[in-house]
């Protein structure tokens, strides 16, 4: 593991660390609202100042940050179960099962990433409690993020299917549910495990996007998302700086994300 | 050869009709289920009457159905009736002419721009094989790969800079990635650098040996993205206020306006498949010619 990997892992272990700490840093929570200090600059009692209903900034950071890098990895599995699932068995099972399985994997595809989830999300009911988004925004995620990875496990599973361990396998009499999951699973597994820590950053960018636009997680819940969506009513960068922290938090822990998977990415290609 | 090439291009438009065509028919069912989607608030104006009310319900009857509101819609829209929208009561048709020029402009300057970065960095670091700049290129495009597409069109509202160049911003660091992997790769190839060894000028090497290894995998590189760009003009237009097809698809799936949906849905598909299908087929072409 060469330096900047050491570090990228430091960081991403840190912010998880002060995320999951949250309850001891910010005792009094994210939704409290210091009516008497709406909007205000940063300050000994509010690190990073408040937000225009007076809710400590620093705090709703913490847990916003908990939320998304608790439910991003939950998305990034059920995707990849799904994508091992649809893409593996198809892969594994060949002919019109392959065929079909990748016509629906292109349909998806054909529709750019963030259109397809913005009409995905404004179909849901948008009038839910706050932890209710929070489920179904990271659920949205899982559910139809899993069609690149499949389409690189089916073609995973196909090659896996013609190669000689599996060949032999087969005519010792191995057939079936046992021989995929004896024989072809476990060498999918290093796809799997890369195709599952990719998606992580990718989900994380994509909930930030979808709160901007207003489609992610409700209020008074933090997310990435929720906490840029305050950029929108700045005049200029230099006025309020201190906004601009969950942005510089999250360029961070994407980017972290990245060097540590730069390895992955190759398997995952 | 031609025989090849037509039946290559009869199988990428049946692909992109049927694509296109289930697309629309995922869009119209996805809205249909949502809930809520029997409510209309305009039901509950005091104003109208109890043969208004009568007349909105029926209307929202012939909707119920996903697939005969759909094949009725699509016989509508061979006779060039792409129906009308709910929430903004104009004929779908006239809200596509009018707004679509601006998205063309829009991905059009941001993909023009984008690959001009994108190229312009990624030959430089082929070429110059410093490992600092490859390493400052990688930091640059990297950067802008960790900012959400949003975050990045909320910037150029706070600066004042043209929509074209936040879609410029979020295409850039994807096409960047890809171009330089494949010209690193093409550069470590055994022949070429024998023709370097040779001592062939950079652009003789460019433009006799490179191109030809990498070109048709930055052609298949520029239809994905064509795919990006689309995509990018949804939070551009959005949060920038222009009146593009991407607002309006915004705008079609907060008020679930099911005939503008199920249209932008077809003509994303179709433009983004057409998109990839067009690199396919000049890729075919091209590596036809070299063979």
């Amino acid at each position: 593991m060469n330096l900047w990997r050491k570090l990228a892992c430091s960081v991403l272990l840190l912010v998880v660390g002060l995320s999951l700490a949250a309850n001891w840093l910010a005792p009094s929570g994210y939704a409290r609202q210091y009516r008497e200090a709406a909007d205000a600059p940063p300050s000994r009692e509010h690190w990073l100042g408040t937000d225009d209903i007076g809710r400590d900034r620093f705090a709703r950071v913490l847990y916003g940050t908990r939320i998304s890098l608790l439910l991003a990895p939950a998305a990034a599995l059920l995707s990849t179960l799904m994508a091992a699932l649809v893409g593996g068995l198809a892969g594994y099972l060949g002919g019109a099962w392959a065929r079909g399985a990748m016509a629906v994997t292109d349909l998806f595809l054909s529709l750019p990433w963030l259109f397809l989830l913005i009409t995905v999300r404004a179909v849901m009911p948008l009038n839910v409690s706050p932890l209710f988004s929070v489920l179904v925004t990271f659920l949205m995620l899982g559910l139809l993020g899993w069609t690149s990875a499949a389409r690189v496990l089916c073609s995973t599973a196909g090659s896996l299917r013609d190669s000689d361990f599996v060949r032999q396998a087969r005519a010792s009499g191995i057939r079936g549910a046992r021989l995929f999951w004896i024989h072809v699973l476990p060498n999918l597994k290093p796809v799997l495990y890369a195709q599952f820590w990719i998606s992580i950053p990718a989900f994380i960018l994509s909930e930030a996007n979808l709160g901007i636009l207003g489609l992610g997680v409700a209020e008074p819940m933090p997310s990435w998302g929720s906490l840029l969506k305050e950029l929108e009513g700045l005049i200029s960068v230099g006025e309020e700086p201190w906004k601009f922290v969950p942005l510089v938090l999250l360029v961070v822990v994407v980017t972290s994300f990245q060097l540590v998977l730069s390895k992955q990415e190759e398997v995952a290609a | 050869m031609l025989s090849s090439m037509l039946k290559r291009i009869a199988r990428h438009g049946l692909t992109l009709i049927a694509t296109a065509l289930l697309g629309g028919l995922l869009a119209t069912a996805l809205v249909r289920l949502a809930p809520g989607f029997d409510v209309d608030e305009q039901q509950l104006d005091p104003h109208l009457n109890s043969e208004s009310v009568q007349a909105l319900r029926q209307k929202r009857l012939d909707q119920h159905n996903v697939f005969r509101f759909y094949f009725q819609s699509l016989r509508r829209a061979a006779r060039g009736d792409l129906g009308t929208s709910l929430s903004l009561g104009q004929p779908v048709s006239a809200l596509l002419r009018e707004r679509a020029p601006l998205t063309l402009r829009l991905v059009a300057i941001g993909l023009l721009l984008s690959w001009a970065v994108a190229m312009a960095m990624a030959m430089s670091a082929a070429w110059l094989r410093v490992s600092a700049y490859d390493a400052l290129t990688t930091v640059i495009s990297g950067t802008f790969l960790c900012i959400p597409a949003a975050v990045l069109a909320l910037l150029s509202v706070l600066w004042n800079v043209p929509g074209a160049l936040a879609v410029a911003l979020i295409v850039f660091p994807r096409v960047y990635r890809y171009a330089r992997n494949l010209l690193a790769k093409a550069y470590s190839l055994p022949h070429i650098i024998t023709a370097r060894a040779k001592g062939l000028s950079e652009l003789r090497i460019l433009f006799w040996h490179v191109v030809p290894v990498a070109g048709p995998q930055l052609l298949a590189v520029a239809g994905v993205s064509v795919s990006i760009a689309v995509g990018a003009t949804i939070p551009v237009e959005a949060l920038c206020g222009l009146a593009g097809v991407g607002q309006l698809a915004w705008q079609a799936a907060l008020a679930r306006d099911l005939p503008l949906l199920m249209n932008i849905t077809i003509l994303v598909t179709l433009v983004t498949l057409l998109a990839n299908s067009g690199a396919d087929v000049v890729g075919h072409l091209l590596r036809g010619q070299e063979a």
